[in-house]
């Protein structure tokens, strides 16, 4: 066996015996690749995420509220930390990956390129979003690369207070008067099929799909994922006594599943192509907010310089 | 601002309560060491989670490999006779 073919042979053993890949191991480059990519497109959603919701806090209806949404935000923040953490000890620097991002070569989920038009969508995207991906989340938490694995661990921790403030939030709403009620149902309607679309494309044309499955980096095709999601969520819908936008949408006993209409994929392929309602929007903040906070990051270096050459008597 | 210009990176250890030693938690970018011990507590112990933070320069790390096959680690793999159980002990022993 030459070197290589050892290598792998060891590597291919430590993912399907059920152990962690760590930073300082030999792997596969395309494993490093796979994982970069999708670490840091995770990343990105994570703090791009923050802009859709960061839009309500100033106009939160209590402070109540307003402290809630601020938390929230902040361990987006966090979150999208933790990830960029991980995916640097695979050897790309924080800026590298800015970069992609600011410049487009690197993506983040759609769904942060639709609008927040009102505080119902606070709660829907509590509900809705932070629900879906927590259902995407959790099996990541036994993700083959060790770092990668614990971020998520640490971050389905914090999402379930997301998701339940986002459903206290509409709750709140469906049981108080008509123009409430009106208000979440309005939300419900455009936020549920952009997050069944947060599950990815459908199996069949799903690029990747076979070779992350064998390297334990994904664990469920992204339609199980997606019946899933559905399944939990529909009960749910019957306690906030909203309906979900689906004339398709029913209980089918012999698959113990509910069936669902399908998706609207063309849409989706545009708001990955760009041309979502706030795709421009959402990057153009996000690299003001980097350029604008350079002298920042510039000031605080040099004044870390500066001790180090004249330490405080 | 270029990559030359990144604040550097610390390694962050959380002890998450008294009697415990202190854990990995992850790493954060800071500009110098009081500015990594204030982003390690709002990244890592926004919850309670910590009741003292190291931070550590990445760069001052000194790391073994950590593939289990390394030699590095052959010297305790042929020593039974550091564990308890590798002695023969007459059974109406107690308390030992
Ligand atoms: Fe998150
Ligand atoms: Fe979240």
């Amino acid at each position: 066996m030459d070197p290589t073919e050892a290598l792998e042979e060891h590597f291919r053993r430590t993912v399907e015996g059920e152990q962690r890949i760590e930073p300082r191991d030999w792997m596969p480059d395309a494993y490093r690749a796979t994982l970069v990519r999708q670490i840091a497109q995770h990343a990105h959603s994570e703090i791009i995420g923050m802009q859709p919701e960061g839009n309500w806090i100033t106009r939160a209806p209590s402070l109540r509220r307003k402290a809630i949404l601020m938390a929230k935000v902040q361990d987006e923040a966090g979150h999208g930390l933790y990830l960029y953490a991980a995916a640097e000890t695979l050897g790309t620097s924080r800026d590298q990956l800015l970069d992609l991002l600011h410049r487009g070569r690197q993506k983040y989920s759609s769904i942060f390129n639709y609008p927040t038009l009102t505080w119902a969508d606070v709660g829907a995207i509590g509900w809705l979003v932070d629900g879906a991906a927590i259902t995407n989340q959790i099996p990541l938490c036994r993700c083959s690369y060790g770092p990668y694995a614990r971020a998520m661990t640490r971050i389905c921790k914090e999402e379930s207070f997301h998701q339940r403030q986002g459903f206290e939030l509409l709750h709140t709403l469906s049981h108080g008067t008509a123009a409430q009620l009106a208000m979440a149902q309005d939300a419900v309607n455009r936020w549920w099929w952009p997050s069944l679309m947060m599950f990815g494309p459908p199996d069949a044309e799903s690029a990747h799909g076979a070779r992350s499955a064998a390297w334990r980096i994904k664990r469920h095709s992204n339609d199980e994922l997606r019946q899933r999601f559905v399944d939990m969520t529909v009960p749910q819908s019957e306690v906030l006594g909203v309906s979900l936008p689906d004339p398709e949408l029913r209980w089918n006993a012999e698959r113990g599943h509910y069936d669902f209409g399908a998706l609207d994929w063309e849409e989706f392929r545009a708001v990955v192509r760009g041309d979502g309602p706030c795709n421009r929007q959402r990057l153009a903040h996000r690299v003001a907010a980097h350029e604008e906070g350079a002298w920042v990051r510039e000031a605080a270096l040099a004044y870390a310089e500066k001790r180090r050459r004249e330490p405080a008597a | 601002m270029s990559s030359s210009g990144e604040w550097p990176l610390w390694e962050v250890f959380v002890r998450s309560r008294r009697g415990l030693s202190h854990t990995h938690a992850g790493s954060i970018h800071a500009a110098d060491a009081t500015m990594a011990l204030r982003n390690a507590r709002d990244v890592y112990t926004r919850r309670g989670e910590g009741s003292s933070i190291w931070v550590v320069p990445a760069s001052a790390i000194t790391a073994s490999s950590p593939d289990e096959k390394d030699p590095f680690f052959d010297p305790a793999a042929d020593k039974v006779y550091r564990h308890p159980t590798f002695y023969d002990i007459p059974d109406e022993v107690r308390n030992l």
